[in-house]
């Protein structure tokens, strides 16, 4: 399978085909903030976005921040007939993990831990390689994975679970909001605006090519041999 | 109108690029290095197999308890359907129907309209393209929320740890539970709705090599 040679792209950079259904279209220039659609399926081809790395830069670097915060400090208390018990994210996980639940302990350690570490981590580094002046070709390879780990990455849905556990354990007890929680929710509007002002398509039009790459290396290489 | 396939072209998933491959080859992205193909490979298979798993598992899911609590008097195992019965109250109603949205309805439909999007496509329906296509994103948008359940357990078991007055632990349904939703996530991302068009462009070149003839 390794021997796939790399395909020609096509003349006219503007031509697109819907990834939706697949049909062939050109897409149009954009106003920074217009979005364009497909005629067919009705899918948003493209939104392009004003001063996309810049802001992108500045909301990563504050979910960073966020997230740190949120992963050290406990997340919710609880008082009852004097004891106190509280827990963080990564807390709850082993605490599956302990109790015969491994894999569910993982899928939640992953989900609400991992890939929000990674979604804002490769971020990071893609939008710092996109601001040189040819992006190199890891920004392009982190760019491609970069919409997985958002898939994954469910703190806005942990959220929600945690406010209904909350609810849940009122019935019991005194129950504390730890610092963390506040400081998650605030982590999901910042993830959110992240990703809507980050613009993929501005950074693949000047990402240096995986073929272009390959032939330096040969070049580089057919040069050592001489 | 003629798709990509038509004109020989693969679009990448991955960055978008338009490209040409060898004849009778299908190669790789030029700009951002991915295996490229003309629909996604295996598609019907891998999709049909992801949805069988996540039925198989929504039994066992709703069957077994996802929480036991143990108190002085005994203790109680509830299933995710019980959870939801036990959270509705004058005040907690609005989150019992959240956690009986999506733990309850959100993966049923899922299962039942990826069945749907594979059944209509791959008996070559042409019809309804729009509303299928709607649905198709509807589950791909929604289908993250059936974990609400997952972590509502998590941080119960792990906050009420007072024992031997009272502890709650997680029951052996969580993992099926958890598995169902895995299981429709890949679902959706394995099938691939280009498919859902598939038919319809298959028509139209059909009609208009008719109408040249």
């Amino acid at each position: 399978m390794d021997s796939q040679s790399y395909n020609q792209p096509v003349a006219d950079g503007s031509l697109i085909a819907c990834l939706h259904c697949d049909l062939v279209q050109r897409l149009p220039e954009l106003e920074p903030g217009a979005s364009a659609r497909c005629p067919r399926c009705n899918k948003e081809l493209w939104r392009r976005r004003a001063d996309s790395l810049n802001r992108t830069l500045a909301l990563t670097l504050g979910a960073v921040l966020l997230y740190i915060i949120a992963n050290t400090v406990p997340m919710l208390g609880l008082t009852i007939v004097g004891r106190d018990a509280s827990t963080t994210v990564i807390g709850g996980a082993m605490h599956l993990w302990d109790n015969e639940q491994k894999l569910v302990g993982v899928l939640v350690l992953f989900t609400a831990v991992i890939a929000p570490a990674l979604e804002i981590g490769l971020m990071l580094l893609i939008v710092l390689g996109a601001m040189r002046a040819r992006p190199p070709r890891w920004v392009g390879t982190l760019l491609r994975y970069h919409p997985t780990t958002r898939i994954w990455s469910m703190i806005e849905v942990m959220m929600v679970g945690v406010l209904v556990a909350l609810v849940k354990i009122a019935d019991y007890a005194t129950v504390i909001p730890g610092m963390a929680l506040f400081v998650l929710w605030v982590l999901v509007f910042v993830l959110a605006a992240m990703s809507a002002n980050f613009d993929s398509r501005q950074v693949w039009d000047r990402v240096r090519w995986a073929d272009e790459a390959r032939r330096d290396e040969a070049y580089k290489l057919a040069e050592e041999m001489s | 109108m003629s798709t990509a396939m038509q004109l020989g072209l693969q679009s990448c998933e991955g960055c978008g690029l338009l490209s040409r491959p060898t004849p009778g080859e299908e190669g790789r992205c030029p700009r951002c290095d991915e295996e490229l193909h003309f629909r996604k490979p295996a598609s019907f298979q891998r999709t049909w197999a992801y949805v069988i798993a996540a039925a198989i598992c929504y039994i066992p899911a709703n069957v077994l308890p996802v929480l036991t609590t143990t108190t002085a008097a005994g203790s109680e195992s509830d299933t995710i359907l019980q959870g939801v019965v036990l959270l509705w109250s004058p005040t907690g109603w609005p989150l019992s129907l959240i956690v009986l949205f999506a733990s309850i309805m959100i993966p049923s439909a899922k299962i039942l309209a990826l069945g749907y999007l594979l059944i209509t496509a791959q008996r070559g329906s042409s019809a309804n393209n729009e509303p299928r296509i709607r649905l198709y994103r509807m589950v791909d948008f929604i289908g993250r929320w059936s974990m609400v359940d997952v972590f509502v357990d998590t941080f119960t078991a792990a906050l009420i740890q007072l024992q031997p007055l009272m502890s709650v632990e997680p029951g052996p349904g969580l993992i099926f539970f958890a598995a169902v939703v895995v299981f429709t996530m890949l679902g959706v991302e394995s099938f691939d709705p280009r498919l859902i068009w598939d038919a319809m462009s298959l028509n139209e070149s059909d009609s208009k090599e008719v109408s040249y003839a």
